[in-house]
């Protein structure tokens, strides 16, 4: 095997041990926020993986848009929330056997379906090493916004769908506190401001 | 010739949608004005358009492409041909007749506007029906005329009898239907296509062809697929045994009776069966089916307009026997005599409807002969030309009938067709039928005693010109359109290829070479003129000279006048069979399939069980989401598992 | 040259872990939630490696879609999470029951 075929290796298994390491942690660690930072660590992996097989774009875009925004909305949410860790714990030993068991069961299932040949993946030829002037993202570009671009529109009002759910549900009107309304600041006119009123002087030889 | 066409049609239309919608806001003078402007404007046209058919100009054409489905398209065209052409004059003419008539007899009536609105829809969906191309145009307008009939007839809708009358009809035209949509089902079946042109050109492959029933039953396709046609004919036309449905369509306004159940709509069946006489001439057991069924209905029906006493009632019983007529001549193959009965009959028995209801509007909604008498005095206008179109009627020489039936009764004595011998002795015997029956009617309504009481006596006068004015219209073709038409349409030179002439024996051959005025002097040689003669001295008998005569007539047969009144007993038999039948059978469905099998098991049983199962499902929505997870994953894991044993 | 089954066996292992974590930290929304994303990129990582082993950018395209669906999926979770907390000063799960027939 060449070196950098030996490269390559090193590198998928160095960094995916500490994807799964990181990811049990994620499960296991007592306070949430270290669970989202271990969650940062497993993406960072991932994204060194997806880059390390080709799809680089992919693994940029993991962590600008998925580490920089969603995880860090992640964070800010759980920092912001006042939780009770210790009544969060509950139960955690009991039910942790029976996590194990399925989690194992499931994995032999899956392994066993990869090496058993029941999909024929098993053995699949190596790919073509890529050569240099090919260009992974212009040909996801070009899918995305050619055969693909309805989906990617529809992608796009997913996410702002998304997006007016998210405000809608955490959006409240608070009573009691005071704040301006710009819209109001800007159409206001003189006569909202100032009353003219002429008084009557009172008549003479009036009672008061 | 396209957009003539097109206008002809859309002209009544455009009147019926402005009468229908906004016709209460205008007003009585202005929906007159529109509807009976129209109905000029589209009678010019028709006018203008067999013109241009004279001339030699055709028209098969679709104009509008409903929707492809299938690779079928589903047009709207128009056949302009010598026989539409004509019968959308006739059809217009007599419209425009009895538009004109209605403002004076719906006078006083508070929905006359409905009343216009309804007549314009006719004359539209008539026109639709005779011009267009295609059987499926054809039978939106079949059904189109036979909604406004429906309509029509229940026009007077506090009337109980009346609505029952539109149920009848709506009802026995329903069974003509079903087995004319199954002859254009099996039209398409075979043709692939709904259009005449394309049809006609595939009948002489479908000749000889044969179509299995089952049970090891073999017919032609032709014959099944004429008879099943002639079927819906036959209800729209009202022949036996679907007849009973247009004496009782008398309860509709008289110019409804006269444009609809007499000139128009009811000859659509006998249209159908002309319009489809390539296909005919190929199924001669069809024609021997027409041809009886068609004499079977002339004299029978005839018959029956001898005992009747109210005046449109025998007017109905005569359209009935006229259409057997026509039926017959078109069984004979002799399809033009057919049509040229179907024209001269439009005219004189619009006429004499119209006359009538004049009659009717002087005896203050009287409609009972037997309260009449002497009335020739009071209504000359109505006189003159009643008589006119009961001369007509009784096919008496130089009348416009006379050419027409009897040139079909000779025809049909001539015709090859199984079954002509007999269909021609009932035809004649008929013309004795008709002339008693038109004559009794003619004597005991305008000669003989005044019946009528005091009361009405004083008012009997005629009508104003709105009345008086069709009248005379509808008069002149009745004298004069036999002598117009003769030669032309029997000879054959009208028509043209636009009515099939059969294979063998054509009856029509000796008409080829005969002018009107040779036909009016040959009258003295036939048989029929005798009988009618005979029919008129039998009338004259019984109900100028002899009064007391029939009444002890009837004394005598009383078992026979018992089965005359009651139609044969027709309609007892069908309330007894059919419709007590469906009574059961609903009844059944209603209290079991419906209230035990529908509501008991399938709507609260579904119900009942639903809420069952609920209460056992909600046991298990404990509305954890760990646990919901946890269901899922270990499905998952299950699955899982199933899928590599599986594989 | 790195076979595809390491990377299926790493999908596979990460996909456990997540489904481990959803039984273990059954009360805690907020780890709930991150198991989703665990979950979802284990799924990403099998679309990534089968992409590239097929030669075929289709699997890349689905896991942008996934990636897009995701964010919507994460920002409404964590909105409902807010409100959650809003009305019961709570992210307990054993406190939702009221989906409870």
């Amino acid at each position: 095997m060449n070196p950098a075929g030996w490269i390559k290796e090193g590198v998928f298994w160095v960094f995916g041990t500490i994807l799964v390491v990181s990811a049990f942690r994620v499960i296991t660690v007592r306070h949430p926020v270290h669970a989202a930072l271990f969650l940062v660590l497993c993406f960072f992996n991932t994204a060194v993986l997806w880059i390390l097989s080709g799809a680089e774009f992919l693994g940029i875009i993991l962590i600008l848009i998925y580490v920089g925004a969603v995880l860090v909305l992640l964070l800010f949410v759980v920092m912001m929330l006042d939780v009770e860790i210790e009544k969060l714990r509950e139960g955690f030993v009991r039910y942790a056997p029976v996590g194990a068991v399925v989690g194992l069961i499931l994995v032999l299932e899956l392994v066993y379906v990869f090496w058993a040949h029941a999909l024929g993946f098993h053995g699949l030829a190596a790919p073509v090493p890529v050569t240099a002037g090919h260009d992974n993202t212009r040909a996801l570009g070009t899918l995305l916004y050619r055969r693909d671009l309805y989906p990617f529109e529809l992608a796009g009002m997913i996410l702002l769908v998304g997006l007016i759910a998210a405000i809608l549900l955490t959006l409240r009107r608070r009573t009691g506190i005071q704040s301006q309304n710009p819209g109001d600041q800007v159409r206001v006119q003189a006569r909202h401001r100032i009353r003219l009123v002429s008084p009557k002087p009172p008549r003479r030889g009036a009672p008061t | 010739m396209a957009s003539l066409a097109l206008w002809v049609v859309l002209a009544p239309l455009l009147a019926a949608l402005v009468t229908g919608l906004a016709g209460i806001h205008l007003g009585r003078r202005l929906t007159h004005a529109l509807t009976i402007i129209c109905v000029l404007a589209s009678c010019i046209l028709a006018f203008l358009m067999l013109l241009q058919v004279l001339a030699g100009a055709r028209l098969d054409a679709p104009v509008y492409t409903w929707m492809v489905s299938g690779g079928i398209p589903f047009q709207i065209g128009f056949l302009v041909d010598p026989l539409s052409a004509l019968l959308a004059l006739v059809v217009t003419f007599v419209s425009l007749a009895v538009h004109v008539y209605s403002i004076g007899y719906m006078a006083d009536d508070p929905g006359d506007v409905r009343f216009f609105g309804y007549i314009s829809l006719f004359t539209f969906a008539m026109l639709l029906l005779v011009l267009a191309n295609n059987f499926l145009q054809l039978f939106i307008g079949w059904e189109g005329v036979g909604l406004v009939s429906y309509l029509l007839i229940g026009f007077w809708f506090e009337k109980p009898t009346a609505t029952a009358a539109a149920l009848k009809a709506f009802l026995v035209n329903r069974i003509g239907d079903l087995g004319f949509i199954l002859g254009i089902a099996m039209v398409f079946r075979y043709a692939g296509s709904l259009s005449y042109a394309t049809f006609f050109a595939r009948v002489p492959d479908l000749a000889g062809m044969t179509v299995a029933l089952g049970f090891g039953w073999h017919v032609q396709v032709l014959t099944l697929m004429g008879l099943l046609l002639f079927v819906g004919a036959m209800g729209k036309s009202a022949q036996i045994p679907l007849h009973v449905w247009l004496p009782d369509s008398m309860e509709g306004p008289t110019p409804i009776s006269a444009l609809i159940h007499a000139a128009t709509m009811v000859t659509a069946g006998v249209y159908l069966v002309a319009r489809l006489s390539p296909l005919y001439i190929h199924a001669p057991e069809a024609l021997s089916v027409i041809l009886v069924i068609g004499s079977l209905t002339a004299f029978f029906m005839g018959i029956l307009g001898i005992v009747a006493t109210d005046i449109k009632r025998v007017i109905a019983y005569s359209t009935l026997s006229q259409l057997g007529y026509m039926m017959a001549g078109l069984g004979a193959t002799a399809f033009a005599a057919g049509i040229f009965h179907l024209v001269t009959h439009a005219f004189f028995k619009a006429l004499l409807f119209l006359g009538a209801g004049s009659v009717i509007l002087a005896m203050h909604h009287e409609q009972d002969m037997r309260k009449m008498g002497g009335l020739r005095k009071y209504l000359p206008v109505t006189y003159a030309t009643f008589l006119v179109g009961a001369l007509a009627l009784v096919a008496f020489p130089g009348f416009s009938g006379y050419f027409s039936k009897d040139a079909l009764i000779d025809a049909v004595g001539q015709s090859p067709v199984p079954g002509a011998a007999f269909a021609h002795v009932l035809l004649l015997l008929s013309v004795f039928v008709t002339a008693l029956y038109t004559f009794r009617m003619l004597f005991m309504v305008f000669h003989g005693p005044e019946r009528m009481d005091a009361h009405t006596r004083e008012h009997l006068h005629e009508r104003p010109w709105v009345v008086t004015l069709p009248l005379v219209l509808l008069a002149l073709p009745a004298l004069a359109v036999g002598w117009i038409l003769f030669h032309p349409l029997l000879g054959g030179s009208f028509f043209g290829t636009a009515l099939a002439t059969p294979a063998g024996i054509n009856p029509l051959a000796s008409f080829a070479h005969l002018s009107a005025w040779r036909f009016f002097l040959d009258a003295w040689d036939a048989p029929s003129f005798y009988l009618m003669l005979a029919g008129l001295a039998v009338a004259a008998y019984g109900y100028l000279w002899r009064p007391e005569w029939p009444g002890r007539l009837v004394a005598r047969i009383r078992p026979l006048y018992g089965l005359l009144v009651q139609g044969y007993y027709f309609d007892a038999v069908y309330l007894h069979l059919g419709a007590a039948g469906s009574v059961l059978l609903g009844r059944r469905l209603w209290k079991w399939g419906d209230e035990q099998a529908i509501d008991g098991v399938g709507v609260n049983g579904t119900a009942s069980r639903i809420g069952w199962l609920g209460t056992l499902v909600r046991k298990l929505q404990t509305g954890f989401l760990y646990q919901y997870a946890f269901t899922m994953v270990a499905a998952l894991v299950v699955l899982v598992f199933w899928a590599l044993v599986r594989y | 040259m790195i076979p595809l089954d390491d990377y299926l066996i790493l999908g596979a292992i990460l996909f456990a872990l997540a489904v481990m974590g959803l039984f273990i930290n059954r009360k805690n929304l907020v780890v709930l939630l991150m198991c989703v994303e665990l979950i979802l990129l284990a799924v990403n990582i099998n679309f990534v490696a089968f992409s590239r082993y097929l030669m075929n950018r289709e699997g890349q395209v689905f896991v942008f879609f996934v990636l897009t669906v995701a964010a919507a999926e994460s920002a409404i979770g964590l909105a409902l999470l807010v409100v959650v907390f809003r009305h019961r000063q709570s992210i307990n799960v054993q406190d939702l029951d009221q989906l409870k027939g």
